[in-house]
């Protein structure tokens, strides 16, 4: 009996059968969804084999040469050869600290994201299925702090982050810091959302069912009631990765993420901003086009997202 | 009503203790007003006894209930850099970052609505999707972007702008306004464009789906089928019902324009409070940090509160008593 059970849920039959699901069925019909995949795909392999891809290695100081400071992109005279979108004031290789820059843009964005969704699903999950007071009380809460903006919460935090643990020490570890300030910062949106599918899932009939098997309610939340709550799950990580990675730039503009040495995209257009008056307009054009790229493909992704497991939007 | 008026006023004051406490905690932990005070020549023992007398040694309550005794009076410390009231400093600097919100939310106005409206009774033509998907492109632009290209084509490439600053204000009544002078105005221009920029898209489309609802809805239907020309249905009958939410989420988002107005001022150098804040961070000047986050806690409380019974008082269908979420 176990040996069919299980034989059903092989890899291969779960392949086959995402393989005809309508999610890709949509997938394959609409080219926006293809072309922002192909190139969110793009994006992520660039960031992964960033070490292999960039020409220099822009943290190593060795490779750093203050001579080259400064030079335009290829296409233009003065150009060198050797840097393709020029250089940046410490004559680091532009290209080279974008795609270093990307990496860890994405790193914070996935990993606050990912912060967030527990929090969420934790807070989302027992403010659905307990209901009473406690929902009252998380979701009050919930409610308050997205009132305030997620970016004003994500810059005060820093900000206090920045001034209680001194500079050093905050860009010492300021990956870590980004991640829990954008994920503490956030996590109402999730938490929101996920309570109002489990509103919808507690009434159905398996809950039910699961009850009276005498099922405990932990189980009950995580093993039953979750994956049916997967799909909103999916569209809002989409918009929060992209949220996530606008709220880095914009600290790391601020001079409260990153620090110099170790760019991120936000970091690299604040040192750009700084020569943009002299005229060397590259150093921060470059960075700030990938990152509008970057972002406007996760959000393109996750407005297609929405439509197809939200199909009432069609009929309207 | 009343339980609802009265609800809410109890939420914002436990909004406004709890944000206090953070306020506390940054003033307390963070900087020694002694070290400010006297530099380092003086002996350990002399700083112990000056301690005790200013009350740093006293427990965190009684420190806390004078804290908040000193705020309710408009006491909230001198800036260690600036050697001024900090609540003389905010308010001086506030004055710049409302003309800068109001200018901001003039452009949204404006533009928004037209945009709104006019996508949503031609679905189907080019200008429509041009204006669609430029908002959608607007979303992805992160607000300092924005500001940083407008202030390369505009004050640097053509010279037309200028680049940072206020410019020229004149005093009315108190109030240093750039609204006046056309210098100031000129000044206002680009740090406007690209705060409203990051508003523009949401309520572009805020307008356009209020609007398709209400042109779908059964008085629409009928004040068409009695004749009405199109131009009155548009404009008089289903214009108004789309403002409510228009008004709401306006006002909610006022505080996070606030938010927003840190990022712009830092572009522009606008003399506001966000570019107090940010030069406060940066000097660890606390006094300074503490009043903004109760300030901006504030105003955040105030606006949602009032949009909140705004919002009551307008639409009397929803459940006021929140007891149905």
């Amino acid at each position: 009996m176990n040996n069919t059970i299980s034989s059903h849920v092989k890899p291969a039959n779960a392949w086959v059968r995402f393989k005809n699901s309508d999610f890709i069925y949509y997938f394959l019909k609409d080219k926006t969804a293809m072309l922002g995949f192909a190139f969110f795909l793009a994006f992520l392999m660039a960031a992964i084999f960033a070490p292999l891809i960039a020409p220099t290695n822009p943290y190593d100081l060795l490779n750093i040469d203050l001579m080259d400071a400064e030079l335009p992109p290829v296409w233009i005279t003065d150009g060198d050869p050797r840097f393709l979108l020029g250089t940046d004031d410490q004559g680091r290789d532009i290209l080279s600290t974008i795609l270093y820059g990307a990496r860890l843009s994405l790193t914070i964005g996935f990993c606050a994201v990912a912060l967030q969704l527990v929090m969420g699903i934790i807070i989302g999950l027992s403010s659905g299925y307990f209901g009473g007071k406690i929902d009252t009380f998380l979701m009050r809460c919930a409610d308050i702090q997205l009132s305030f903006s997620t970016m004003m919460i994500a810059i005060i935090l820093s900000a206090i982050f920045k001034a209680s643990f001194g500079p050093e020490f905050y860009s010492q570890y300021a990956v870590l810091m980004l991640i829990l300030i954008i994920g503490f910062a956030e996590w109402p949106q999730y938490a929101r959302t996920i309570r109002a599918s489990v509103l919808a899932e507690r009434q159905k009939e398996y809950v039910e069912a699961a009850k009276v098997m005498g099922l405990d309610s932990i189980r009950i939340m995580f093993r039953h009631i979750l994956p049916n709550c997967l799909s909103p799950i999916l569209v809002i990580s989409t918009v929060q990765i992209a949220n996530a990675i606008m709220s880095e730039a914009a600290l790391s503009f601020l001079g409260l993420g990153l620090p110099i040495d170790q760019p991120s995209l936000g970091a690299l257009i604040n040192t750009g901003f700084q020569y943009i008056f002299s005229g060397q307009w590259w150093i921060a054009a470059f960075p700030g086009i990938v990152l509008v790229s970057l972002v406007l493909v996760i959000n393109v992704l996750g407005d297609w997202l929405r439509d197809v497991f939200n199909p009432k939007i069609y009929k309207g | 009503m009343l339980t609802f008026l009265g609800q809410r006023l109890i939420q914002a004051l436990i909004v406004m203790f709890v944000i206090s406490l953070v306020a506390f905690a940054i003033q307390d932990n963070l900087g020694d007003p002694l070290r400010e005070m006297v530099g380092q020549s003086v002996s350990l023992a002399e700083r112990q006894a000056l301690r005790d007398e200013m009350g740093l040694n006293d427990p965190y309550l009684t420190k806390y209930s004078r804290f908040i005794v000193n705020a309710l009076h408009g006491d909230l410390g001198t800036s260690y850099f600036l050697k001024k009231p900090v609540l003389d400093i905010i308010l001086d600097k506030l004055q710049a970052t409302l003309e800068l919100v109001f200018g901001a939310a003039l452009i949204i106005l404006f533009v928004s609505i037209p945009l709104g409206v006019y996508s949503a009774i031609h679905p189907k033509s080019i200008s429509t999707k041009i204006i669609m998907t430029l908002s959608s492109l607007g979303i992805s632009v992160p607000v300092f972007l924005t500001a940083i290209m407008l202030m390369y084509i505009f004050s640097i490439e053509l010279n037309w702008l200028p680049s940072y600053g206020r410019g020229d204000t004149i005093n009315v009544w108190g109030w240093e306004t750039g609204f006046l002078t056309k210098d100031g105005l000129l000044h206002l221009i680009l740090p406007c464009i690209s705060l409203a920029s990051i508003m523009l898209p949401l309520f572009i489309r805020l307008v356009r789906s209020e609007m398709l609802e209400a042109l779908g809805s059964e008085y629409v239907k009928f004040a068409t089928a009695k004749g009405l020309s199109l131009q009155k249905i548009y404009y008089q009958h289903a214009l108004k019902n789309t403002m409510l939410p228009v008004i709401t989420v306006g006002g909610v988002q006022i505080g996070t324009m606030i938010a927003y107005t840190i990022l712009t001022e830092t572009v522009f150098q606008w003399p506001g409070t966000g570019f107090l804040f940010l030069d406060a961070i940066n000097r660890v000047d606390t006094p300074v940090i503490t009043a903004y986050v109760i300030f901006v806690g504030l105003i955040f409380v105030v606006t949602n509160t009032f949009v909140d019974l705004l919002y009551g008082l307008i639409n009397p269908t929803v459940d006021i008593t929140g007891k149905g979420a």
